[in-house]
């Protein structure tokens, strides 16, 4: 090993041993989380090794740009197919995710290339693109999930505000706020606790390569800052589409299941 | 009121209303009746569209309701729950989930109707009892002024005496003019408080009429 970026298979097989803890206690408490924590494993480290070799050719200074943005397109694409797939409930809501990341990828875009804060290369592109969209998909899977939850356990709540003659949007209100809440709350205890307790990846993998960790920070904070807007306009975007759809025409609450967490 | 014309709900192959006719007058107290299952409650939400049928029609004083204004409606036939819903904030706040204007003085009035006192208007609707929740419940509804109340089994979560006041304030209801539709399968509850029943079995009418023609002389 010459540096602390460059691991190699003995030192990613030694962090395996964690895995391995996390997969004893799966076992111990009989959380049924063993094929999960396998699953995931393997196909993160299948996906990053093929991402890995990818990029290598993506930020290729030779490589059009053009394979950059087609990238980031199938993140977006990919994010809106795994939310949909996470809260199957609402109707549409491949293309509400699909909307609320496209917003949320030309906002970020627009602050973190339109002003001038990265320039728009290969190398900045598919990362910022990967961290926005992967931390806003999160929060659009967790609002969506909350709503439908919140919507069928309290369905007796929200039938009686329709009942007296309230529309959908007022008689959803409760219950739409406390999705978002649930679904910002995380990101912005992230942000509050930023180098107190939380040193986020892309900080920490820079120090790790080896940059200053002054300059480290500075990457990371402007990340911190467009990845929480991008969390609430997702979040914002995905609860206010998903929840439209959960009402009929004619303000009546749509038929729920008990209850969409993915027991896998 | 309400004419129920070939009226389907739910599935063909697990109906909750299965080609109903029936008729809700637009007087009296009725009391629709029946076993588990047979869909009073489900003709009730038709009422005010928080259903809709699968076939046929339902109609309110001729006119089918699939062409109202469903807010509208929903004021104009007001309904009260099996279980009492109370929102958070005090009893005024939520008599202001349905008259965003109601001040002390009509909230008073209101709750009088119900049988609280005016008192009550500043209690935290989450700390009320059973009765007294279903009655924050019915000044609630009552604040739409509504032409008609549904009330589907409002006592069954309620003891002996609350169940007595809410029965009292139906018939007082009535008296005032406002027609009611009550959801009961208690037949004590039938021949105390009918003027009509309507007595569903498996999503049909069974029979209708006065209590002692529908449950004899018991």
């Amino acid at each position: 090993m010459d540096s602390a970026s460059d691991i190699g298979f003995v030192g990613l097989a030694a962090s395996l041993v964690l895995v391995v803890i996390a997969f004893a206690i799966s076992l111990r408490l009989r959380l049924r989380l063993e094929r999960d924590l396998v699953v995931s494993v393997a196909r993160g480290l299948v996906q990053l090794l093929i991402v890995g070799a990818a990029l290598a050719i993506i930020i290729d200074p030779d490589t059009p740009l053009v394979w950059s943005w087609l990238w980031v397109v199938g993140i977006v694409v990919f994010a809106a197919a795994t939310v949909k797939r996470r809260a199957p409930a609402v109707p549409g809501l491949f293309w509400i995710a699909l909307a609320a990341n496209g917003v949320t990828g030309l906002v970020g875009f627009a602050v973190a290339f339109g002003l001038g804060i990265f320039p728009v290369q290969g190398t900045t592109l598919v990362p910022i693109a990967g961290m926005l969209i992967g931390n806003s998909m999160k929060s659009a899977i967790v609002v969506a999930e909350r709503l439908v939850e919140a919507l069928s356990e309290q369905r007796a709540e929200v039938e009686a505000r329709l009942a007296l003659g309230q529309p959908w949007a007022a008689a959803s209100r409760p219950i739409l706020r406390g999705a978002l809440r649930t679904a910002l709350s995380p990101q912005i205890e992230n942000t509050k606790a930023l180098g107190i307790v939380f040193l986020p990846g892309a900080m920490t993998g820079l120090i790790l390569a080896g940059v200053d960790p002054l300059d480290a920070v500075l990457v990371q904070l402007a990340l911190m800052y467009l990845i929480l807007g991008g969390v609430a306009t997702t979040a914002a975007v995905t609860a206010l589409g998903a929840v439209r759809r959960l009402f009929t025409s004619d303000h009546r609450l749509v038929a729920l299941p008990r209850s969409t967490r993915d027991t896998g | 009121m309400f004419e129920f014309q070939s009226v389907s709900v739910g599935p063909p192959e697990a109906r909750r209303l299965e080609g109903l006719d029936a008729r809700l007058p637009d007087g009296g107290l009725t009391v629709v009746a029946g076993p588990s299952g047979s869909g009073k409650s489900t003709l009730l939400r038709l009422c005010n569209r928080l259903e809709v049928p699968s076939d046929g029609t339902v109609r309110c004083r001729g006119e089918d309701v699939a062409q109202h204004d469903p807010l509208v409606l929903r004021r104009e036939v007001a309904m009260v729950f099996q279980r009492p819903v109370t929102f958070a904030g005090t009893v005024l706040d939520n008599l202001r989930e349905a008259d965003r204007d109601c001040d002390e003085a009509r909230g008073a009035e209101l709750l009088e109707r119900a049988g609280l006192p005016a008192t009550f208007l500043a209690r935290d609707a989450g700390e009320l009892s059973g009765g007294e929740a279903q009655r924050a419940c019915l000044a609630r509804a009552l604040a739409t002024d509504p032409r008609m109340m549904l009330m589907d089994e409002p006592t069954s979560a309620l003891d002996a005496k609350a169940t007595k006041v809410l029965e009292r304030l139906a018939k007082q209801l009535v008296a005032d003019g406002t027609p009611v539709i009550w959801v009961s399968h208690s037949e004590e509850q039938m021949r105390r408080l009918a003027d009509r029943v309507l007595l569903l079995v498996d999503g049909r009418v069974d029979r209708e009429g006065s209590a002692q023609e529908v449950l004899g002389d018991g």
